[in-house]
């Protein structure tokens, strides 16, 4: 009997290396749960990229669902996604608000001209002030908030097609039975 | 993946020169710093001086940005890191130091947005414990391993097989049974 016992500490380290090996090759390390799921989105008042006279808070967007999604135009992973929304942003039955972070207006503005815009109304953060109250730390991050205002999803990094399907869709359909 | 700056650690260490080239290379590199000091302020955006009421706020302000993780380079605490989001979350915990928060709000400020994460020393709750005790629980387990191993062998030893009876050999011809065990 003992003489397996080598054998089985040695089964044992290879279930253990290999769990590892398995766990951060879809592990995404920086995902990291936001404490703000269920929660009501935090107080924002700001400037609409296109009007910056024109300020948008968080009481003028209650009363339906929407879905906040965090771009600026210096972020890779933005342009990744924005082809996503473009395609499959009006079929997911919410409007789709732009959270323009930390950027030059100017810069946003060009970037929304030559890609195209999928969104319904985009808001400037240039100081990036709001986008710590909203627990922001690397765009793209997409926030379904229901016309409560409540936080009810949360997606950090591109979406993409599978999780628009698996993820996202499932939620708006759950925010959409409570208030139509 | 999003990062505005990139995670920049400090200067390596060994490409140190020997002493003999030091000092010419030190007037060059002084130059070097005479010359471009102001283009790299500008541009690189050092760690930016705050204006602390005084210098234990300032202790105080260093102490508490090292406890704290940096969201964009999570292996960089907040005092260190060059991220954009660390220049805003440290002007941050400037200002509510400001208005008088105490540490513990600070952070609390900070885990309310950033979940615990943001915390290099985990609070201790139960989904915690793991965490906390699993160390402590192996450590145990393999006390008890090597005590019961121990144990054994003075008992029978030497009498490996379990299935044999000790046959009350003493313990002169242990070393021979070394290899076998363990």
């Amino acid at each position: 009997m003992k003489r397996f016992v080598p054998l089985l500490v040695f089964i044992g380290l290879v279930g253990l290396f290999g769990f590892g090996i398995w766990w951060n090759s879809w592990h995404d390390a920086r995902y990291v749960p936001s404490p703000l799921i269920d929660k009501p989105a935090p107080d924002f008042a700001l400037p609409k990229l296109d009007a910056p006279d024109q300020t948008v808070t968080k009481a003028s967007l209650l009363g339906k669902p929407y879905l906040l999604n965090v771009f600026a135009s210096w972020c890779v992973a933005c342009a990744e996604e924005h082809p996503v929304l473009m395609a499959d942003g009006r079929a997911l039955g919410i409007p789709l608000v732009g959270y323009d972070y930390k950027d030059v207006p100017d810069d946003a503005r060009r970037w929304l001209r030559e890609h195209g815009s999928p969104y319904d109304l985009v808001i400037a953060d240039q100081p990036g002030r709001t986008a710590i109250d909203f627990g922001v730390y690397g765009a793209p991050e997409s926030f379904l908030i229901d016309a409560k205002g409540v936080i009810r999803y949360k997606h950090i990094g591109p979406l993409t097609p599978e999780v628009i399907a698996r993820e996202l869709q499932p939620a708006i359909d759950a925010v959409k039975r409570e208030a139509p | 993946m999003s990062a505005r700056t990139p995670c920049r650690s400090g200067f390596s260490r060994d490409s140190m020169p020997r002493r003999s080239q030091l000092k010419p290379l030190l007037r060059m590199a002084l130059l070097a710093l005479l010359v471009f000091a102001g283009h790299a302020f500008a541009a690189s955006g050092a760690i930016e001086p705050l204006p602390f009421k005084d210098h234990a706020q300032e202790v105080r302000f260093q102490n508490l940005t090292k406890q704290l993780r940096c969201m964009v380079c999570q292996n960089e605490n907040l005092a260190d890191s060059n991220a954009d989001l660390a220049r805003d979350l440290r002007l941050e915990v400037f200002q509510l130091m400001q208005q008088g928060k105490s540490d513990a709000e600070i952070k609390q400020y900070l885990v309310d947005r950033y979940s615990d994460f943001v915390l290099y020393d985990p609070p201790l709750k139960p989904g915690t414990w793991l965490l906390w005790f699993g160390p402590l629980a192996i450590l145990l387990a393999g006390g008890v391993v090597v005590t019961v191993a121990i144990r054994r062998r003075n008992r029978g030893n030497g009498a490996i097989d379990d299935d044999k009876p000790a046959d009350g050999r003493q313990a002169g011809n242990a070393p021979a049974d070394m290899g076998d065990d363990w």
